[in-house]
């Protein structure tokens, strides 16, 4: 897992609530056996028509927007547990996620692929969105070490929370089995003196 | 202060406590599937450790399998790798597996509880955001990604933050023809996609009580709907019955035994909930989801909203053009082209029984397409021992072998685009059913009157 410390980037809007994971990766492209090139079928069928065409209005397709921010509307990931749409957003290259609400499975899936999944007010994220709009090449500050995100055209900034153990992982680029198996005599111990 | 039925069972199951918060959970059963679980395989061999507990793991194939001539070789060549890849993974790390052709294969939350393995008071989990399913029996069962599905391999344990508790009573007695998944689909309606998010549900009140196990898992099903980790039913006499005799339950003096656990899972009296929810019976119609998440869903005799209200207005006018229907508009009376039976919340013997016994005599309506597809081997065993294959053919549906089927787009089965769908699968995401088809969730009796009308009507008015 790659570290996350401090990013800098110009971000990609995304205005719409409840995007589920059928959105950010189609059930029908789940059938590879290994984690790689989830990223060419990020958004698929937002971002391509049936004829493998771009779909010119979708954000992805637009020049104009780049960087590895993704900037969504509340309730972002929500659907079926596939890892699979954190691989496809890690592959595309997005780093961080900001949202005012994240669903549960998609948080702790981003957080388990390197990718920093930040909740802000829904103020800050209206603010983010009208920064964007306004010039589509702004740019936010993220620092993980501080859990700070910053727009840097309005000097708007806000602190998030984050798991301190999550935090750790991010920052060092650990995962959560190389703590589990050093748990492995209490887990034994467990099972020998469990009642039921 | 009393303990919660969640906080009993979790408890039952922690290992350790590390700083912050979080909490090793040891987990007792594990259900793995095609799709989630190869990349876990592989993490294994990349760190070169086995799994840990493979007695606690059972394997079945379901999302990519077709639900025709299961006998032969799977024609999409990804999924036949995929498939394969789940015969070879299970074989190499000594999984038991249900797979095609197995007489124990089907959709991995129909065949945990038929086979037993499924019992109060246990932690289950897979790699699928229906394993909420099993919490009908009282079981802390929740889906997880596949960095988790490799953890459980791995340690037979989850690093987890403990979510916070709801309670859902609905009270009352249920009308003719509204059912479990009518229940389910409008308390979704009323929380919206989002409103359990962080919280682990108990389902409590008289209806629930009334509800036979397969309405329980229809309801529990669909917790996640709501963006809730899992939902919860206290076991009780209905369970016990259900549990009992089952394959892998436990037998004679051991099922006693844990019977006499069983009744120890309950709320106590002055145990506190983060949050609670109560609804009436009286105010619940057959449901139809008219958008694209299942929160976006209204009784029968209602009208499509003017606006997103809870929702955002731009994601509900996307929605609505989407499903190509109009604010304000009644769903009633809508022509529909297909119809899907099955899936993981409505694809169980009871419902198939209530759809043969509605359609019994009856005739698919020449503008439908509709099929009906058990959610396991033995469901559809059954199903030919009762004749109701005999019935549903007669009538016209298309009785298909066991698997997720057209829930998901994933397999053969899918509704073409711009099509509409009566279906009572869990998600009418934008080309859940396949690119563009176009869901609207119901119960199987809804479902059942629609493919005979070949439109949108009130199952009340037929039975």
């Amino acid at each position: 897992m790659e570290k996350i410390e401090i990013i800098d980037s110009s971000c990609i809007p995304l205005p719409i609530e409840d995007v589920d994971t059928d959105q950010i990766i189609p059930a029908r492209f789940l059938k590879a056996t290994t984690k790689e090139n989830f990223g060419d079928n990020l958004f698929r069928d937002w971002r391509y028509n049936s004829d493998d065409s771009p779909k010119e209005d979708f954000v992805l397709n637009n020049p104009t927007y780049s960087g590895v921010v993704l900037v969504a509307g509340k309730n972002f990931g929500c659907g079926s547990s596939r890892e699979h749409a954190a691989w496809a957003l890690e592959d595309f290259g997005i780093k961080v996620v900001v949202s005012s609400f994240f669903a549960d499975i998609f948080k702790g899936n981003a957080l388990n692929n390197g990718i920093l999944p930040i909740t802000v007010s829904d103020a800050f994220l209206d603010k983010l969105f009208r920064a964007i709009e306004k010039d589509p090449k702004a740019r936010v500050h993220v620092s993980l070490p501080d859990q700070t995100i910053k727009i840097l055209d309005t000097s708007d900034s806000e602190t998030f929370d984050i798991d301190p153990y999550k935090k750790m992982c991010l920052l060092n680029g650990y995962d959560d089995i190389d703590y589990l198996l050093s748990k492995k005599d209490q887990i034994n111990e467990f099972e020998e003196t469990r009642t039921y | 202060m009393g303990k919660t039925l969640f906080d009993k069972v979790w408890d039952a199951h922690v290992v350790d406590t590390v700083d912050g918060g979080r909490e090793v959970l040891y987990i007792d059963k594990h259900l793995i599937h095609e799709v989630t679980s190869p990349q876990a395989f592989q993490g294994l061999r990349d760190r070169g450790i086995k799994v840990a507990r493979p007695e606690r793991t059972v394997a079945t194939a379901d999302h990519n399998v077709p639900t025709e001539n299961q006998h032969l070789p799977i024609r999409e060549e990804l999924s036949r790798i995929q498939v394969q890849k789940l015969v070879d993974n299970c074989e190499e790390f000594g999984v038991t597996l249900y797979g095609l052709g197995h007489p124990y294969q089907g959709i991995v939350h129909v065949i945990g509880p038929e086979l037993g393995i499924t019992q109060p008071g246990m932690t289950m989990v897979c790699g699928d955001s229906h394993t909420s399913t099993h919490g009908a029996f009282g079981t802390i069962a929740f889906g997880i990604g596949t960095s988790q599905v490799e953890q459980v391999l791995a340690t037979q344990c989850l690093l987890l933050t403990r979510p916070k508790r709801m309670r859902i009573r609905v009270e009352g007695e249920l009308s003719k023809g509204v059912l479990a998944k009518d229940v389910i689909l409008y308390i979704i309606s009323q929380l919206t996609a989002a409103g359990g998010t962080g919280y682990f549900i108990e389902y409590a009140g008289s209806v629930i009580r009334s509800l036979s196990m397969e309405g329980r898992m229809t309801v529990c099903n669909m917790s996640i709907e709501m963006g809730a980790r899992g939902g919860m039913i206290a076991p009780d006499e209905t369970t016990f019955e259900y549990v009992k005799g089952r394959e892998f339950a436990p037998q004679g003096e051991d099922y006693d035994k844990a019977v006499a656990y069983w009744k120890t899972l309950y709320t106590d009296e002055d145990a506190v909930f983060d949050k609670e929810y109560v609804y009436h019976a009286e105010d619940i119609e057959p449901m139809l989801t008219y958008g694209t998440n299942p929160g976006m869903g209204i009784p029968v005799s209602g009208e499509i909203p003017q606006t997103g209200g809870q929702q955002g207005d731009a994601s509900f006018r996307k929605a609505l053009s989407y499903m190509g229907l109009d604010a304000g508009s009644k769903l009633e009376g809508h022509p529909v082209n297909h119809v899907f039976i099955g899936s993981c919340t409505n694809s169980r013997i009871e419902d198939l029984r209530l759809v043969a016994k509605f359609v019994n005599g009856k005739k698919v309506a020449s503008n439908v397409s509709a099929m009906v597809v058990p959610g396991s081997q033995q469901v559809r065993k059954q199903a030919v021992q009762e004749g109701l294959d005999k019935v549903l053919r007669d009538a016209g549906f298309d009785f298909r072998e066991a698997g997720c089927s057209a829930c998901l787009g994933m397999n053969e089965d899918k509704v073409p685009a711009g099509q509409y769908c009566v279906s009572t699968s869990n998600r009418n995401f934008e080309g859940r059913q396949g690119p563009g088809a176009r869901t609207i969730l119901a119960s199987p009796l809804m479902a059942a009157a629609t493919a005979i009308e070949g439109k949108i009507v009130d199952v009340r008015e037929y039975i």
